[in-house]
């Protein structure tokens, strides 16, 4: 509503100006939302903008992090990015977390439609099941890497049941992308749930009420009543897991660093960075991954429309 | 009310300008009865901070009352520092990272004085010095080596270090079949304990080492050093004597498992015998029993080590207080006793050497120092690892060599060697066009 006032105020305060009438106070909103605005907006430039403008200067040079002198090379970090395969090899990586993300996805909207009914101890539920989005990546990382280590808690679990050949999670090529990506879906479920959740209890009883008059089942309550009204959720959940499939590097990155076959995009661009000292090089690797995200994101809006724009 | 709004507003970001601006100033110059002032200096030992550098500031202060001596421990002392460089606030004296090209030096240190001059005081001055200006002194000295559970060999009949790697593999062969100990821990996870190996440049191409590389079209080939470092890391991990899964692997733990005699080797350098000694008081063992041996291969028939300086201690370009940060700098290097408390070698000229080394001289192992890169080449190195993207002093190839030889990567020896020479030639080539 400050905003509104500000933008209207100019024409009333150029009229007159006379002592002791409200019209200095008006003039004062005129300032008073930019004020407000002034800070926020100040570390949105400062730790926004302003990085991701130097990125995409650093993307245009041959710097190596810390020499004085940036010296420009054009377009050659972009070329070398297109024309090096194995730069782009590692995207194979972010299919595993993708498809992880679709399980966490149907995962969270199965526990979210069970549990928005009445259910025993479902606020006990849902407390578990967002509980390990609160928990910090690192010791999520370091608590997996127990869990999943020669003789850890895994192969004792499956121990008791029989299993005595355990295979090694991370050691083994084949398997340590999906060890990895499972870790993902078990730390993230948590937030894919509550927004189900949260979208799912908007949505009027008497709906259900008038469904179970005509005799719906509750598969068919779900695929007609609760499906559509969530659909913005789901929409923007999509977004955010391709976004966040290309872009996995926590996980990955506490708990192998990238090594055996697990290395994603962000990873590598790290290494580029910081191991072998061509910030220019990763800086470009940075700006191309930003634009796959911002071009995923425009071709999901094309396909997957939505009504009201003020979501995602 | 709006415009007490707008006045507290304006307060506000009064205040968070100000803030920006309230950097300190040193208090420069020295006073004339002797060296003065306040000096921050860049340490990578948090572990000691508060504790025994304090001891040296104590002594230090003796001979200079008047200097302060603030210290800042880092963490990730070679990743933060070296972002720090492009400021101009990265403490007075510090350790110089591994990441500035020598060509690079004069642009962040204050000179220290001519390698000549230098020359007949300090050893490892080459190593970080251009066009014959030394940059940085270094704080202690290591030898390399494969740090080793002498009981655990003994138990599988070994007493003194094999001078091929056939025998090295024997012996870890040994320990494998007649022990309980998992032969070799390569602490893959970790990294960086895998640069270690390649600290032991120069003890199989001799002095000269580095330059021979950089002139080798296939440097992975039979004959040559590199070809022996990474082929007899990787014929450990494909004979199937290293830990069964690299993935999970811990320092701090690997301490304890060579303390205790659960594994038998890992290469290091001479700095992680104390280390590795202390942790046999925790788990149980004899000190005695952990040393440090040579790389298995003799030329001339003697065993050679190599003999680095570790961080080397140089003086920001950028103090405000460079009398005093030069007086701490050579304090600390002459006249402290920070190289024998950490069992290194003092970078001082003809000083005795450590208690951790007795096994060299009873072996008569000898050391090996790396001869100075030639004028405009030295940088020719790095330039030419990170071209290719081998990092030679990090983890990642080595980490996928131990992956090839485990077979959970495709490929085998030859190819993989080959993959190597390709694209480090590739990488020379291209810096000598």
């Amino acid at each position: 509503m400050a905003v509104m006032s500000g933008t209207t105020a100019p024409a009333r305060a150029a009229d007159s100006r006379s002592p002791g009438s409200r019209r200095p106070t008006r003039r004062g909103w005129k300032v008073t939302p930019w004020l407000f605005l002034a800070v926020p907006l100040g570390l949105l430039i400062l730790f926004t903008y302003v990085p991701v403008a130097n990125m995409v200067w650093y993307s245009f040079t041959s710097w190596d992090g810390f020499d004085a002198v940036k010296e420009p090379v054009g377009f050659k970090n972009y070329v070398e990015i297109f024309t090096r395969p194995e730069i782009f090899r590692v995207f194979l990586v972010s299919l595993y977390y993708l498809v992880g993300a679709f399980l966490q996805l149907v995962l969270a909207m199965y526990f979210a439609t069970v549990l928005s009914f009445s259910t025993r101890f479902r606020n006990w539920f849902k407390g578990i099941i967002f509980f390990p989005y609160l928990l910090n990546g690192v010791a999520i990382g370091l608590v997996f890497l127990f869990f999943f280590r020669p003789g850890g808690t895994l192969d004792a679990l499956l121990g008791l049941v029989g299993v005595q050949e355990a295979p090694l999670w991370l050691g083994d090529p084949s398997l340590v992308n999906i060890s990895l990506a499972a870790t993902s879906v078990w730390r993230y479920m948590g937030l894919n749930f509550v927004l189900f959740l949260g979208a799912i209890q908007s949505i009027p009883n008497e709906q259900y009420e008038a469904a179970e008059l005509d005799g719906a089942t509750s598969w068919q309550k779900f695929r007609f009543i609760i499906l559509p009204s969530i659909s913005q959720i789901v929409g923007l959940s999509l977004i955010l897991a391709v976004s966040g499939a290309l872009s996995v590097f926590e996980i990955p990155f506490i708990m192998t660093g990238g090594a055996n076959g697990s290395e994603t995009f962000v990873i590598q661009t790290i290494n580029t960075a910081f191991k072998f000292s061509k910030v220019g090089l990763a800086s470009a690797m940075a700006v191309v991954l930003l634009l796959l995200v911002l071009l995923v994101s425009w071709v999901q809006r094309r396909f997957f429309p939505e009504e009201k724009g003020d979501l995602a | 009310m709006a415009r007490k709004h707008a006045a507290a507003a304006l307060a506000v970001m009064t205040a968070l300008t100000l803030t920006a601006c309230s950097a300190g100033e040193d208090t420069g110059g020295s006073s004339e009865g002797g060296v003065s002032g306040d000096i921050t200096v860049l340490t990578n030992r948090t572990d000691i901070v508060d504790t025994e550098l304090q001891d040296y500031v104590t002594e230090f202060q003796k001979v200079y009352p008047d200097v302060n001596v603030e210290f800042e421990a880092i963490t990730d002392y070679e990743g933060d520092v070296s972002i720090r460089l492009n400021s101009q606030e990265y403490g007075d004296v510090l350790l110089i990272p591994n990441s500035v090209t020598k060509d690079q030096l004069p642009q962040f240190f204050e000179p220290l004085d001519t390698v000549e001059a230098l020359s007949s005081k300090y050893r490892f001055i080459d190593e970080q010095a251009f066009e014959d200006q030394v940059y940085g002194i270094a704080t202690f000295g290591t030898a390399n080596g494969y740090v080793l559970n002498k009981k655990v060999w003994a138990e599988a009949g070994i007493t003194e270090p094999p001078k091929t790697q056939q025998e090295f593999l024997d012996a870890l062969q040994a320990v494998g079949d007649k022990t309980e100990a998992i032969p070799y821990y390569t602490n893959y996870a970790d990294g960086w304990p895998l640069s270690q190996w390649q600290n032991n440049q120069g003890s199989f191409a001799g002095a000269e080492a580095v330059q021979i590389r950089d002139t080798q079209a296939a440097p992975w080939s039979d004959g040559n050093e590199q070809y022996a470092i990474d082929g007899l890391l990787f014929d450990v991990v494909a004979g199937g004597l290293s830990e069964k899964d690299p993935t999970t692997t811990n320092w701090e733990e690997s301490k304890n498992l060579l303390a205790s005699g659960e594994v038998s080797a890992m290469v290091l350098g001479s700095w992680a015998v104390p280390q590795i000694q202390g942790a046999t008081e925790t788990v149980g063992g004899a000190p005695e029993d952990i040393s440090i041996w040579p790389m298995p291969w003799q030329t001339d028939g003697a065993f050679h080590s190599r003999v680095g300086g570790d961080y080397k201690l140089g003086i920001s370009k950028h103090s405000d207080n460079k009398d005093a940060a030069r007086a701490w700098l050579d304090w600390f290097v002459t006249d402290s006793t920070f190289a024998v408390d950490q069992g290194g070698i003092s970078p001082v000229v003809g000083a005795e050497s450590p208690d951790t080394l007795k096994d060299f001289e009873a072996f008569g192992v000898e050391q090996v120092e790396l001869a100075p890169a030639p004028a405009g080449e030295e940088s020719l190195d790095s330039d030419i690892y990170n071209e290719a993207e081998i990092d030679l002093f990090g983890d990642q190839y080595r980490r996928n060599l131990i992956d090839v030889a485990r077979g959970a990567a495709s490929g085998d020896r030859l190819s993989f060697f080959e993959d190597l020479n390709s694209r480090w030639n590739a990488a020379r080539v291209a810096n000598n066009g």
